[in-house]
This record gives structure tokens, C-alpha cells and sequence, in this order.
């Protein structure tokens, strides 16, 4: 069956199929070229979206190109590292200089530090170097998925990535200016900016204990290898367990603060209601009597063996995917048969640490027709997926519990 | 033996009053593809609310005129 979501066009082998009522029957199901879109986004979303290489890229989701929303195919998901040429892209604004290594230079200072310093790419590698493996996942990834729909990028499940992250500790770098006693944030800005000089600069900020954890990095490379162009090249912040809002690209400025960022996109941009999500890191000076700062993400799993709706051999077979949540650890993944009557453990994989991806599989029998699978993630400290989307306006913090049909015969 | 289809890079949004102040206004600093992603599940009143926040948040420079225009073609276009 050849669907709309399976014709859209694929720039890497520079085919392109448009319009309706094609037949071609190469194209189908799971072997199509074209992009396959989690279940559930908009249906404008079809419209656009299609599988298109950036450079240094392989084929992503495109969502939208300017500024550059990319997100990664299900199936970059198989193993707890997610490659650099298939980690998802996303920016806010248009401008987006290539940055020169050679003249590249982070500027360290502001009113909560007793100094200043200026630091190129040369100086920061000469620092004590440290890695951690940890995921970038977008705040609003599974955006799409939300129901009633809320505005904003439709990402279904590809807006995340895992990858070994080396370079400095921020710590390290704040000692050079020397913070002052009264110092509450630390705000970072990055190379890239808006396209019109009147729209807010992309600004960030981090509550100075997590500014100083001993996992926050400005890290230079990634997997091994520099950081691609189009995910912060040269260095980026690199902040474990919380949302890649904060983790930002090209970076170019740190600022010790004694007073809270103000700026667009601190507030009103990624707050969460109050007292909604279980979130246990705080950010306390940014938050008021209704709304609190997204900060940890929470706890999730993604079943990336199978599409929902898949055609399978009756029989044993393994279901398999990833588990990750805001730096606790994953505990255990619960799969359940029997749309959620009786659960079962997961065999969980390698443990790469408590910021990575942890990767699972179960061994279940599948009977002719429909089987279904749902996968539950729990984390060290208890916490575990939703069953009901805990709906918040800006459509973050999807852990629904997924639901896959996979058709035996 | 294939047709031969052309790429489908740019977004073609539906014709129709307003399309102009849309693409004169929106496209200056984002795709046009933010309008299509994003439906059809907005309403005319959450339309509306996005152009507002266009110009008071993101500091679009959009006359009355035309971000009106744009509203009521995003409603009528692309809304519930």
C-alpha cells in the first residue's frame, strides 16, 4: 500500500515522487525511500516534511529549513550512541554563521565574577579534558503527538540524540573569572542569531549549581570527532539530564549573573506549569507562582525495532529500543502484552551511564494477527511514564507510554 | 520508466487573499513551512494569538493591515 507519508522525496538519491494517485510499487511500506513520520503529528505536517541531507549530514526529517529544524528517523535509534551524521538539528533563529575555528573565542566574565577572560579553541584544549555520554533531547520533542495539538515545531519521536561528549568542565572555566558570593545565574549565548535585529537574541541561562556540576561541559568533540557545523561546531554547552534548550550551540559567551536572565526566551518560552511535572532539579530564580523553567527531562522510552503497525513472522520474536530520563538512571523497562494488565522486565543493555541512553529488548511471542506492545521505562528514583499526556501549552514533556501494533502472520 | 518529478523544496502555500502580506511578512525571517506544519488544528482566535506574538514578542515589523490579513488567510487556510 503506498501511502502519502511514504512518496515524499528523498534527496539522497534524488528521487522525488509528488502528487497522489502514483503507483509505484518499489515503494512500500517499510523499504520506502520516503519519510516515514511518527503516527499522530499534524497532517500538515505531510505537506513539507521529507527525508533531506544537510551537509555533513545523512538523510534527516526536514520540518522546516530556515531556520533549520531537522529530526532523525526512527530507525537512528537501534543502538544508545546516536551517530553525528544522523543527530538531530534544531535552531531558533535564521542567522547562522559558519564559525572559524582559528578566530573562534569564548568571552567569560560579567557582574558575578571578580574577572574576565577570553579563550580560543587552542586554550580550552589545553585544559584538563572530560567526557561524559549524555542525551540532547529537544523540550518539545513529541510535540506533534500532543492531543489537542499546541503550535510550535511538530516533532514526533527524533528531536534527540545521544553521543560521548568530550571537553572542559564550565566549572573550570568559571574558576578563571573567580564567581562572586552573590553570583545566582550563569547565561550563555551562542554565534547564531535571529534574522531580523528586532527579535530577542537566543539567550540562556543556568542556575549556578548546575553551572558548576561536575558533568556540564563546553564540550569541542563529539563521538570522537569535532562537532558537526549544524549541532554548535566549534564548542557548545553540554548540560546532562536537562533539555537541550539549554545546551547552547557555537558558543561564544559566558555571563556570571547576580540577577535573574530576563529575556524572551527564559520566560515566557520553556516554562512549564507549576507543579504539573515530578521534577526533582530546580531553577529556582526563574520561577514564579504559575510557571517553573523546563529544566530535567523526564523519564521516557522509545520501542525502535518495530514501526507501530508492522508486519512480523508469528513466533518468538525481539522488541527492542531505548530508555533514558533526567540523570537518576534507568531501573527497569516493563513491557506489557496485554495493553497494560500484566507487565514483564525488559533485559536491559549496556549501562553507559546515568545521562545516556540505555538500551533494552524483550523477547515476546507473537501470535497471527495483532499483538501489541507497550513499553515502560522506571527510573532509580521511582519515577515512570504517563499513561494520560499531562497537557502543558507549549507541548513538552511527552512521556506517554507507547502503544505498537505489530501484525503477525 | 520513472516521471520525472521535481524537487520539493520550496513551499507552495494555498492561493488566496492574503497569500501576498504572508509571504512579504513571514518569510523575511522563517520558512513558510511553520504555516502547514502547523495544521490544521488552530483555530481563527490561536491564528491570530501567533501573528500577536510575531510582532510583540519576536518584534515583526507588520502594519495593522497586514497582520490582519494574515490572520484571516492563516484562519481561513490553514485553521480548524
Amino acid at each position: 500500500m503506498l501511502t502519502r507519508r511514504g512518496v515524499l522525496s528523498a534527496t539522497g538519491t534524488g528521487l522525488a515522487l509528488a502528487g497522489s494517485g502514483l503507483a509505484w510499487p518499489e515503494f512500500s511500506g517499510a523499504q520506502a525511500p520516503g519519510v516515514e513520520l511518527s503516527p499522530g503529528v499534524p497532517s500538515g505536517v505531510d505537506s513539507y516534511a521529507s527525508l533531506e541531507m544537510l551537509p555533513g549530514k545523512k538523510p534527516l526529517i526536514r520540518l522546516s529549513d530556515r531556520p533549520p529544524n531537522y529530526e532523525a528517523p526512527l530507525e537512528c535509534f537501534r543502538t544508545p550512541i546516536t551517530p553525528n551524521d544522523q543527530f538531530f538539528v534544531r535552531y531558533h533563529l535564521s542567522d547562522i554563521p559558519e564559525v572559524d575555528a582559528q578566530t573562534y573565542k569564548i568571552e567569560v566574565g560579567g557582574e558575578g565574577a571578580n574577572g574576565q577572560a577570553k579563550l580560543t579553541l587552542e586554550d580550552l584544549k589545553k585544559m584538563p579534558a572530560f567526557e561524559v555520554v549524555a542525551i540532547n533531547q529537544c523540550s518539545g520533542n513529541r510535540r506533534g503527538l500532543f492531543i489537542p495539538h499546541v503550535p510550535g515545531v511538530e516533532w514526533g519521536y527524533g528531536a534527540m540524540g545521544c553521543a560521548r561528549w568530550k571537553g572542559v568542565r564550565l566549572r573550570d572555566v568559571l574558576d578563571l573569572v573567580k564567581l562572586k558570593p552573590e553570583a545566582i545565574e550563569i547565561a550563555f549565548k551562542g554565534a547564531d542569531g535571529p534574522a531580523y535585529d528586532k527579535t530577542p537574541d537566543f539567550i540562556k541561562s543556568l542556575p549556578v549549581w548546575k553551572a558548576v556540576d561536575e558533568s556540564t561541559l563546553i564540550a569541542y568533540e563529539m563521538n570522537g570527532a569535532p562537532l558537526p557545523h549544524f549541532n554548535g561546531f566549534p564548542a557548545r554547552l553540554v548540560v546532562p539530564g536537562w533539555t537541550g534548550t539549554y545546551w547552547m550551540k557555537h558558543l561564544i559567551s559566558i555571563t556570571a549573573l547576580t540577577k535573574a536572565q530576563g529575556g524572551f526566551w527564559m520566560k515566557p518560552a520553556y516554562r512549564i506549569p507549576a507543579g504539573k511535572f515530578p521534577m526533582v532539579a530546580r531553577f529556582v530564580s526563574q520561577e514564579d507562582a504559575t510557571s517553573m523553567p523546563i529544566t530535567e527531562m523526564v523519564v521516557n522510552s522509545l520501542i525502535t525495532s518495530n514501526r507501530d503497525g508492522s508486519m512480523v513472522k508469528a513466533g518468538k520474536i525481539t522488541v527492542s529500543g531505548l530508555a533514558w530520563d533526567g540523570g537518576y538512571g534507568i531501573r527497569a523497562v516493563q513491557i506489557s502484552t496485554d495493553r497494560g494488565k500484566t507487565w514483564s522486565s525488559a533485559r536491559l543493555g549496556a549501562d553507559l551511564g546515568r545521562y545516556a541512553f540505555r538500551f533494552w529488548s524483550f523477547e515476546l511471542n507473537a501470535k497471527r494477527g495483532k499483538n501489541t506492545v507497550t513499553a515502560n521505562a522506571i527510573n532509580t528514583i521511582g519515577q515512570t511514564q504517563t499513561s494520560a499526556l499531562i497537557f502543558n501549552p507549549a507541548g513538552y514533556h511527552n512521556n506517554v507510554m507507547q502503544n505498537i501494533t505489530l501484525n503477525a502472520n | 520508466m520513472l516521471p520525472a518529478f521535481a524537487e520539493a523544496q520550496e513551499i507552495t502555500l494555498k492561493s488566496g487573499p492574503g497569500l501576498e502580506e504572508v509571504e512579504d511578512n513571514c518569510a523575511a525571517c522563517h520558512s513558510l513551512a511553520y504555516i502547514p506544519m502547523n495544521s490544521p488544528f488552530l483555530n481563527a482566535a490561536a491564528w491570530s494569538a501567533e501573528v500577536t506574538k510575531m510582532i510583540k514578542a519576536m518584534g515583526a515589523p507588520i502594519s495593522d493591515a497586514d497582520a490582519k490579513a494574515i490572520a484571516d488567510y492563516l484562519a481561513k487556510n490553514y485553521g480548524t
